[in-house]
């Protein structure tokens, strides 16, 4: 149970990738798609930050100048390596709305059923 | 010196490049500066490879910063392999792509089209030369979203939906290698590939590194289209422009399988793998049903171009059997066929590419009576058929015969008779477009259709005789891929 509780944040990780990968498979609608493949995705910045977390850590500056003081700070590179994963993010999102929209103007639907429906008429 | 900077220049020229295009707005100096800068990558990866195989492996620190905390381009005779494969093939299919490109994007699209290609390149080739785990996942998803513009920019409206179905598959499997590579960061504190390689041996037994490493080889395993994870490919390929087919068709699927090797034989080791994994017999297993099951799709495709993504899949199969056998011999033949297939499927797709240029499809029914009326066209795509098929002479028999050689090697016949077997079904499928081609009279109903122009024809004959010259001597390919297999395997080389 200690356990449990005190991984809550990697217990939301996993929740927020396991939704996210199911409305990607689960939902037709294209846009409802690229929503749950932008949450599988979130749900990865939280694991990268977590890990970098420590307990009473404080932000990596150095305080007394001179770094001689002992002050236990966080690890910030995984926060620098989830900010270029959240810009990868964000490109990815903007492209697959993009590809929405041009799917809607060619086939008139953003559906994927209808979409299949409509590629096995030749 | 400018050639201590080569590992450097390798991916900053086509990647300053790229906005170069978009800054010029004119399609004809766009593609001008992607020769070029495809050109001058080749020579740079030929002199790299020179240099690794004169001397060993080359280690650059970018922007001078040391290897554990700055980012180290490491180069080793397997990646300047695959990056003499893909410059090479980008070196062939950029003059390719001019009169294609004309004729299937509209004119206004032109310098954003070579825009993306060239970022495209830089993505492939930064996923190669790396030697950082976090700079792979960056230069993966450059790769993934240039092509994913690169597919949709298709003739067909289908196009669009393939783009957007490889771009979800995609994500998720990037995102996998990226969750795999956070653990692996969790548990080593470094992202350096030497570094971890070191450090994980201590931790090799943790579930941490059991689910990152699962994570890791699902993730590649959908990029890499490795059967059951193939199903963006077919679409993806048979609707994208034809320069843009080529052009992935060669290379993308064999950074893919490199960056499977780097990960599971440099950084978790072969044996971590073989012991604490069941990553052979999975790898085993799914390659030869993935071999069988693409090569019976492709002989059911009327569309061609599909049909050869199919055996795209078949390939990859191909390749990762010679991976999962984890011998010396088993390893080249893997290697060697990422050479041998960037050949073949190159001077294959050029020549449908070419098909598609004259005739506006590249569907069986249409392609009856085409070998009188594109003669060499048609005889570049029997020749590269032969090679698939893995007839003497040609490159497809090397690794074959490779692949044949490692089962043998540990006495595992059923393979070596399965390899033998599958190779029917490449018989099967590519007779079909020969007989169609040769032995039917062209429609009637249709305009005579004449020959492909010389720019589409040179880059393919280059290709093809490239298949008779390397089915030939074997020194090269075989002496890079040999040492690239005993350097990942740890036994020096």
């Amino acid at each position: 149970m200690d356990f449990l509780v005190s991984h809550y944040n990697y217990w939301i990780f996993i929740f927020l990738m396991m939704l996210g990968f199911y409305v990607v498979v689960a939902r037709g609608n294209l846009v409802k798609k690229i929503i749950g493949l932008n949450i599988f995705q979130a749900s990865v910045f939280l694991l990268y930050i977590s890990i970098g977390k420590i307990f009473g850590g404080t932000a990596p500056i150095l305080i007394d100048g001179n770094g001689t003081d002992p002050v236990i700070y966080s690890n910030p590179l995984p926060h620098v390596l989830i900010l270029t994963a959240i810009v990868v993010g964000v490109a990815t999102t903007a492209l697959g709305l993009s590809l929405v929209v041009r799917i809607n103007e060619a086939y008139g639907t953003i559906e994927e059923d209808e979409i299949s429906e409509m590629d096995l008429e030749p | 010196m400018i050639a201590a900077h080569y590992p450097a220049l390798q991916i900053v020229v086509p990647l300053i490049a790229a906005p170069l295009c978009v800054l010029l707005r004119r399609g004809m100096l766009a593609w001008l500066i992607t020769v070029a800068v495809s050109w001058l990558a080749f020579f740079i990866a030929i002199q790299l490879l020179q240099q690794v195989m004169a001397s060993g492996p080359i280690s650059y620190e970018l922007g001078g910063w040391a290897a554990p905390w700055g980012i180290e381009y490491r180069i080793d005779s397997v990646n300047a392999f695959v990056l003499l494969i893909v410059t090479g093939i980008s070196a062939v299919v950029a003059p390719y792509a001019r009169a294609t490109v004309d004729q299937e994007i509209p004119e206004e699209r032109h310098y954003l089209f070579y825009s993306a290609y060239l970022l495209c390149l830089t993505g492939l080739l930064g996923i190669v030369i790396t030697g950082d785990a976090f700079n792979v996942f960056v230069f993966l998803e450059i790769s993934s979203l240039s092509s994913y513009v690169l597919i949709s920019l298709g003739k067909d409206r289908k196009a669009l939906t393939a783009a957007y179905q490889y771009l979800v598959m995609g994500t998720i499997g990037a995102t996998f290698f990226l969750i795999g590579v956070g653990l692996v960061y969790a548990m080593t504190g470094t992202l350096n590939m030497a570094d971890i390689a070191a450090r994980l041996d201590a931790v090799e037994n943790t579930r941490t590194v059991l689910a990152a490493f699962a994570f890791i080889t699902v993730g590649l395993g959908l990029k890499l289209a490795l059967f059951p994870l193939h199903l963006w490919l077919p679409n993806a390929y048979a609707y994208a422009p034809s320069a843009v087919t080529v052009f992935l068709a060669a290379t993308a699927t064999k950074v893919a399988i490199y960056t499977m090797l780097r990960f599971v034989f440099t950084l978790f080791g072969a044996d971590f793998a073989l012991d604490v994994t069941l990553l052979a017999e999975f790898l085993m297993a799914l390659a030869i049903v993935g071999v069988f099951a693409a090569s019976i799709t492709a002989i059911f495709q009327n569309n061609i171009k599909r049909m050869l993504a199919y055996s795209s899949v078949a390939q990859v199969g191909y390749m990762v059997l010679g991976v999962s056998f984890f011998s010396v011999t088993g390893l080249t033949g893997g290697i060697v066929h990422l050479f041998n297939h960037a050949m073949m499927k190159g001077a294959l797709f050029m020549a449908l590419g070419a098909v598609f240029y004259r005739l506006g499809t590249v569907h069986l029914d249409r392609m009856r009576g085409l070998g009188r009326q594109m003669p060499l066209t048609m005889f570049a795509f029997v020749i590269g058929g032969f090679s698939l098929i893995g007839l003497p002479l040609t490159v497809g028999f090397i690794s074959k015969w490779y692949l044949i050689l490692a089962a043998l090697e540990r006495g595992w016949w059923p393979i070596a008779a399965l390899v033998l077997l599958s190779s029917l079904l490449a018989v099967a499928y590519v007779w079909r477009v020969i007989e169609v081609a040769y032995f039917r009279d062209p429609p009637a109903n249709h305009p005579k259709v004449t020959e492909a122009p010389l720019s589409l024809l040179v880059p393919m004959w280059v290709l093809v005789l490239a298949n008779i010259y390397f089915g030939v001597d074997t020194s090269l390919t075989i002496g890079v891929a040999e040492s690239a297999a005993k350097s990942l395997l740890g036994m020096g080389g």
